[in-house]
C-alpha cells in the first residue's frame, strides 16, 4: 500500500505551550486511520496543523498524489482542501441559515469555477456548471440520506442529521483524505451504528483513506485499520486495534496507574 | 388580572413622575397655581392602554405566536395571492410601469424626491451585498457614495470630462477605495470591522472637507453639469425627467445584477463567508478573495449612485455623506430584511419617502423613525421579507416526476 498522507515530526507551540509534539502519522491508500487520547490531547490540534487553519512550529505534511508528493505546510486552509483534504468539525459549522442543498453546493466551490461574469451573464457553460453542481450535490444527499429534506434550512435539522450533512458537505469538495472530528458525538447507539455504516460505505465508494478522532471505542475498535494514541501532545503508541487495546500505555493513560484492573 | 394590575401600577407610575409638569402651572405673574388634574387622568389612561397593549404583545411573542394574526381563512387567501405566479407578474408589471409613467404624470418636485429614493434603492441594494449577503457589517458606505459624487465633481472640474465617461470611473474609483477598504480589515469582523469602517467613513469625509485645492473644502463643488443627451439642450423639467429615467435604469440593472449573483457560487460563497467563516475556508473557499469581492462588488454601486447623485443636484459638498447617513443606508438593509432585494428596496423608498410625504411632522421624524427601529427589532428582527429560499432545479426529481406522469 502506498501512503497518501505523511506526517512527520509535527509540532506546535502556542507560546510556552508545546501542544503538540513530534507527532508521526502516515495514512495509506483506501484505509481508515482513527487517533484517540484522552480529551486536551491535541489531536484537535492535530488535524487543525494538518489542513492549514493553524500553522504548525515544525514538522512537515505531504500529500502523496498519484506520482506527486505535495507539501501541505504553510499552505491556507482553502488550499489545502483544493488538493484534497476535506474536514469536519467537533462542534458542528454548518452555514446555519442555507438549505441543507446549499450548504453541500458550497462545497462544491472549489471544484466549479464560475466567477462573477459568468453568474451575470449566465452562459451556457456556467448554467450547465450550476446544474452539474445541483444534481452531484444531490447525489450526496442521497447518499447520506437526507435528500427528502433538501429544501430544508441547516438549523432545523436533527443533531445527527447536522452531522451527516457536515460528511456530506466535505464530500462534495472530492477529497482523497477525509478527516472526521468525533463524528459520533452526541449520538446514541444506534446512530453511531448507523454512522459506520455510512462511513464505510463512503470509503468503499469513493476509494478515500479517512482519518477519524473519536471518543467511542466500540466505533474506533471495530472501524480502524489502524490506531494512533496520543496523550499531552505526544504521539505513545500506534498499532492495531488488537495491539492498541493490550498496550499498557494506551490502558495507563486511559485508565491511570494503579491495580484497580 | 395580573396583566391589567400591572399596567395600572405603570400608569401610576407615570403619573407620578409626570406630576409636576402635567398638573401644576404656575402663573409668576399673578402668582397663582392652577391644577389641571384632567391631564394627569388622561394620561394614566393613555399610559394603561398603552401598557396593557405592549404587555400582550410581548406575552404573544415569547409564546412564539405572532404578534398580529389574522383568522386562518384570511392568510390562507393572502398566501394564496402571493404564491400566484400570474398575480406576481401583473403585479410587479404594475409596479414597473408605475414606476416608469411616474414622471410624466406629477409634478417636478414629485419627481426629484422619486429620484432621491431610487438613489437610496440603489445605495441599500449595493450594501445589501456586503452586510446582508457577505455578512461584513460595513458602517462607512456614505464614503464610497462620497466617492462616486467627487469623482464626477473633480474630473469634470480639473479635467473638463462629462457625465457619461464619469459614470464608469465612479464605480471604478468606488471599488478601488472598496479594496482599499478591504485589504486592511481582511482579519476583521464584526464589531471591529464596523469600527473600522466607521472611521474609514469619517476620514473619507474629513478628507473632502479640508482638501481645499482639490474638493472645494466645505463649500463643495458648484456648477456639475446635467448629464447630456446627445448634445440636446434640455430644459430642468426635462433633465429631470432624464436624470430620473436614468436612475430607473440603473435601479433596474442593479436588482438584475444582485439577483443574479445571489443565485451564482459566488453568491453562494457570500452567503457561506456571512454563516461561518472558518467553515467557508475549510470549503475550499478563498477567504481574502470572497471578502474583497465582497467589497468591491458592494461599493460599486455606491459609485455609480454617488455620480448619478452629482449630476442630479449639480452641487456637492461633504455634508451629504455624513455618518447619518451610512447608518440611514444600514437601516434599509436591517429593515427590509438582510439579503433581500424586494425588501431593502421597499424599506429605502419607505425610510425616503414617507419624511418628505409627512412633512407635516417633520419634528417628530426621527422620535418616528426611531420607535420604528425599536419596535422592528424586538418584534420582527428579521426585517420585512426574511426568510426567501431560493428554488434549485434537480434533474434527478424533475425526470422522477416525468416518470411518474408518463
Amino acid at each position: 500500500m502506498k501512503p497518501v498522507l505523511e506526517v512527520k515530526g509535527l509540532s506546535k507551540n502556542f507560546g510556552g505551550l508545546r501542544a503538540l509534539n513530534d507527532v508521526d502519522l502516515t495514512i495509506h491508500q483506501g484505509e481508515i486511520v482513527a487517533l484517540i487520547g484522552p480529551n486536551g490531547a491535541g489531536k484537535t490540534t492535530f488535524f487543525n496543523c494538518i489542513t492549514g487553519i493553524y500553522v504548525p512550529t515544525e514538522g512537515s505534511v505531504t500529500l502523496h498524489k498519484g506520482e506527486q508528493a505535495i507539501v501541505l505546510n504553510g499552505k491556507k486552509p482553502h488550499e489545502v482542501t483544493a488538493l484534497g483534504m476535506a474536514r469536519t468539525f467537533q462542534n458542528i459549522r454548518l452555514f446555519p441559515d442555507m438549505t441543507v442543498l446549499e450548504n453541500v453546493m458550497v462545497g462544491r466551490h472549489c471544484r466549479t469555477k464560475a466567477g462573477i461574469i459568468g453568474a451575470l451573464l449566465r452562459d451556457p457553460i456556467t448554467r450547465a456548471e450550476t446544474q452539474d453542481s445541483i444534481d452531484k450535490s444531490y447525489a450526496l444527499l442521497e447518499s447520506v440520506n437526507l435528500h427528502e429534506v433538501y429544501h430544508e434550512t441547516a438549523r432545523n435539522l436533527s443533531y445527527g442529521a447536522q452531522r451527516r450533512l457536515e460528511i456530506a458537505r466535505a464530500m462534495a469538495t472530492e477529497p482523497q483524505v477525509l478527516l472526521l472530528d468525533e463524528p459520533a458525538a452526541g449520538m446514541n447507539p444506534q446512530e453511531t451504528r448507523e454512522l459506520e455504516g455510512l462511513v464505510q460505505q463512503i470509503r468503499e465508494q469513493n476509494e478515500l483513506s479517512i482519518l477519524l478522532i473519536e471518543h467511542d471505542m466500540g466505533m474506533v475498535m471495530s472501524m480502524s485499520d489502524r490506531i494512533y494514541v496520543m496523550e499531552y501532545g505526544s504521539r505513545i503508541a500506534a498499532g492495531t486495534p488488537a495491539e492498541i487495546r493490550s498496550n499498557p500505555q494506551v490502558i495507563k493513560a486511559y485508565l491511570g496507574e494503579g491495580d484497580y484492573a | 388580572m395580573q396583566r391589567i394590575l400591572k399596567s395600572a401600577l405603570v400608569a401610576l407610575w407615570f403619573m407620578v413622575l409626570t406630576f409636576p409638569l402635567l398638573a401644576i402651572k404656575i402663573n409668576p405673574v399673578s402668582k397663582t397655581v392652577s391644577w389641571h388634574f384632567d391631564r394627569v387622568a388622561m394620561l394614566a389612561v393613555g399610559i394603561f392602554v398603552l401598557a396593557l397593549g405592549w404587555d400582550w404583545c410581548f406575552s404573544r411573542k415569547n409564546r412564539g405566536l405572532p404578534v398580529f394574526s389574522l383568522p386562518q381563512n384570511i392568510t390562507a387567501r393572502m398566501s394564496a395571492i402571493a404564491n400566484n405566479m400570474a398575480l406576481r407578474r401583473a403585479s410587479l408589471f404594475f409596479i414597473v410601469g408605475a414606476l416608469v409613467a411616474m414622471p410624466l404624470t406629477s409634478s417636478l418636485y414629485q419627481t426629484n424626491i422619486m429620484i432621491s429614493a431610487l438613489l437610496y434603492v440603489m445605495l441599500a441594494l449595493g450594501l445589501n451585498i456586503v452586510v446582508g449577503l457577505a455578512g461584513q457589517l460595513v458602517l462607512g458606505y456614505a464614503a464610497f457614495y462620497a466617492v462616486g459624487a467627487y469623482t464626477y465633481g473633480i474630473l469634470f472640474q480639473h479635467f473638463g470630462l462629462g457625465f457619461w465617461a464619469c459614470l464608469p470611473l465612479g464605480g471604478v474609483f468606488a471599488v478601488l477605495f472598496g479594496l482599499g477598504l478591504g485589504f486592511p480589515v481582511l482579519r476583521l469582523r464584526g464589531d471591529y470591522l464596523a469600527i473600522v469602517t466607521l472611521g474609514f467613513g469619517e476620514i473619507v469625509r474629513l478628507s473632502l472637507q479640508n482638501w481645499s485645492d482639490l474638493t472645494g473644502g466645505p463649500a463643495g463643488i458648484a456648477n456639475i453639469p446635467r448629464p447630456g443627451l446627445f448634445g440636446v439642450d434640455l430644459s430642468l423639467e426635462g433633465s429631470t425627467t432624464y436624470i430620473y429615467y436614468l436612475v430607473l435604469a440603473a435601479v433596474f440593472l442593479t436588482v438584475l445584477v444582485i439577483g443574479r449573483l445571489r443565485n451564482s457560487r459566488v453568491g453562494l460563497a457570500l452567503k457561506a463567508l456571512r454563516e461561518d467563516e472558518i467553515a467557508c475556508e475549510a470549503m475550499g473557499i478563498n477567504l481574502m478573495r470572497i471578502k474583497l469581492s465582497a467589497f468591491a462588488l458592494g461599493s460599486c454601486w455606491a459609485g455609480f449612485a454617488g455620480v448619478i447623485f452629482a449630476a442630479k443636484t449639480t452641487f456637492i459638498n461633504p455634508s451629504s455623506f455624513t455618518f447619518m447617513d451610512s447608518c440611514m443606508i444600514l437601516s434599509m438593509v436591517v429593515l427590509g430584511g438582510m439579503g433581500s432585494i424586494s425588501g431593502v428596496a421597499i424599506a429605502a423608498m419607505i425610510l425616503i419617502l414617507a419624511p418628505e410625504y409627512l412633512r407635516a411632522f417633520s419634528e417628530y421624524r426621527m422620535l418616528i423613525f426611531g420607535l420604528i427601529m425599536v419596535l422592528m427589532m424586538i418584534f420582527r428582527p428579521q426585517g420585512l421579507v426574511s426568510g426567501e429560499k431560493l428554488t434549485y432545479r434537480i434533474s434527478a426529481l424533475l425526470a422522477k416526476g416525468k416518470g411518474g406522469a408518463a
